[in-house]
């Protein structure tokens, strides 16, 4: 058992990180699903409506995300709902992650002067229509670099379905330490290889956030 | 859905969830202190010390940032014996929190650093004062007071991410969740009751942080 070579476990992680990636790309656009149609209520509903939103936003960034997910996999069973962990954590994950980006996204809306909206109105725009036409395309060029700088945020999040037993890297870094017991070098090659998914990202994030205090200067 | 709700049957282990509440609230009240001021030296150092230091200091602050704290709690608990550095799991524990919020610490703090115009500097020292001086009497104040919010904030993201130190059996919070569930069976009333006392606890440690804000920051109009 015990004669796993350096290739055998970077390939075992490198396999295994796929999972982590699928995980983190369920999230990202379920969350952004989510979100957005949170987002879209707020702006065509009424203060009951928002309130209720708000509560979401609180309850999900007030809670651990550790939590979220234990009430997924070991709460919903119970009410009769049988989840497997990528159900669960792809449920939690996807909510936990539309907090956030509605929470990014509401603040890239708000940003904008509330005399656009007006002036598009003024042009006889239905709401919807000045939304589309007008407020999106302004508040989109704001929202990408923190959405792309979140994005780090779920890759590493999604670290924590390891512990309801979910397949992804962290998980089977966690395995494999109990078969080879090397867990400095195993623990390392973990972290680098989520370094090299999140990194690329964060850069990215970086070069947009310069991009556009260009682009607010000029 | 025939499920029937079950709250009494926790009652009883209420002293379970406080010391719970306890270790986490420690942990991370130790390891704010601890990276806060980790993140006012590293962000001194990012401005005045060595070039080879703050590269240095520059890399680490990448790698905390862009790996998951599970997976540097995980290093320091498993991985840093193979070094010869064995550590309890609340020392464990309270070094990765450290090590994780420090790396944010010294990035905000900077941020902070920069935000202060530098004819305050300027000033300081033409008042005669030197430069480490201008720097821990005239900048640090300002640069603290703008950015003691979005410390805050972090401060919060670590305690609730902290949920994972009991994981390497730390008996924190979630381990109070997880060792009630097992005794009593009630997992869905244990996680939310847990999930409540969490969300109550950011919520007032904001209130506390924010008062603290105000009162140390007094004089400064921002």
């Amino acid at each position: 058992m015990n004669d796993f070579t350096l290739w055998d476990i970077a390939q075992g992680l490198l396999l295994s990180a796929r999972w982590t990636v699928l995980l983190s790309l369920i999230a990202f656009v379920g969350g952004g699903v989510v979100g957005g149609a949170m987002l879209g209520l707020r702006l065509a509903c009424g203060n009951r409506v928002q309130t209720a939103i708000k509560l979401y936003v609180e309850l999900f960034q007030g809670t651990p995300l550790l939590l979220q997910l234990f009430l997924g996999f070991f709460g919903l069973p119970l009410l009769g709902i049988e989840v497997s962990p990528w159900m669960a954590a792809s449920v939690a994950l996807t909510l936990n992650t539309s907090a956030y980006l509605y929470d990014i996204w509401r603040g890239c809306v708000e940003a904008i002067p509330r005399t656009q909206w007006q002036a598009a109105a003024s042009l006889g725009l239905t709401r919807a229509q000045q939304l589309r036409y007008v407020i999106w395309p302004q508040a989109r060029r704001i929202a990408t670099a923190p959405t792309v700088g979140f994005l780090v945020q779920v890759v590493k999040s999604t670290a924590l379905a390891s512990i309801i037993g979910f397949e992804e890297l962290t998980r089977t870094g966690n395995m494999l330490t109990n078969v080879v017991f090397e867990p400095f070098l195993i623990f390392s090659m973990v972290a680098a290889m989520y370094f090299a998914m999140c990194f690329p990202l964060t850069w990215y994030a970086r070069v947009l956030e310069r991009r556009q205090g260009l682009a607010l200067k000029s | 859905m025939t499920y029937i709700f079950d709250f009494g049957s926790m009652s009883q282990y209420a002293g379970v969830l406080l010391h719970g509440v306890g270790v986490t609230l420690g942990l991370t009240g130790a390891s704010t202190l601890a990276g806060g001021a980790l993140g006012v030296v590293g962000a001194a150092l990012l401005r005045s010390g060595p070039r080879w230091l703050r590269w240095l200091i520059a890399a680490y602050i990448e790698l905390i940032r862009n790996t998951p704290f599970i997976v540097q709690l995980f290093f320091v608990f498993f991985g840093l014996p193979s070094l010869g550095v064995r550590l309890g799991q609340i020392e464990a524990a309270f070094l990765a929190m450290t090590l994780n919020l420090a790396a944010y610490a010294i990035e905000i703090v900077r941020a902070g650093i920069e935000s202060v115009k530098p004819g305050q500097y300027q000033a300081a020292l033409s008042l005669g004062l030197s430069g480490r001086q201008a720097f821990g009497y005239v900048v640090l104040p300002q640069a603290l007071a703008a950015v003691f919010p979005a410390l805050v904030g972090q401060l919060l993201i670590m305690m609730l991410s902290s949920a994972v130190v009991s994981q390497i059996s730390v008996q924190d919070l979630t381990y109070a969740a997880n060792f009630i569930q097992s005794r009593t069976f009630r997992s869905f009333e244990c996680y939310i009751v847990i999930a409540a006392v969490y969300l109550a606890l950011s919520v007032a440690l904001r209130k506390v942080c924010n008062r603290l804000g105000r009162r140390l920051f007094a004089g400064q109009k921002r």
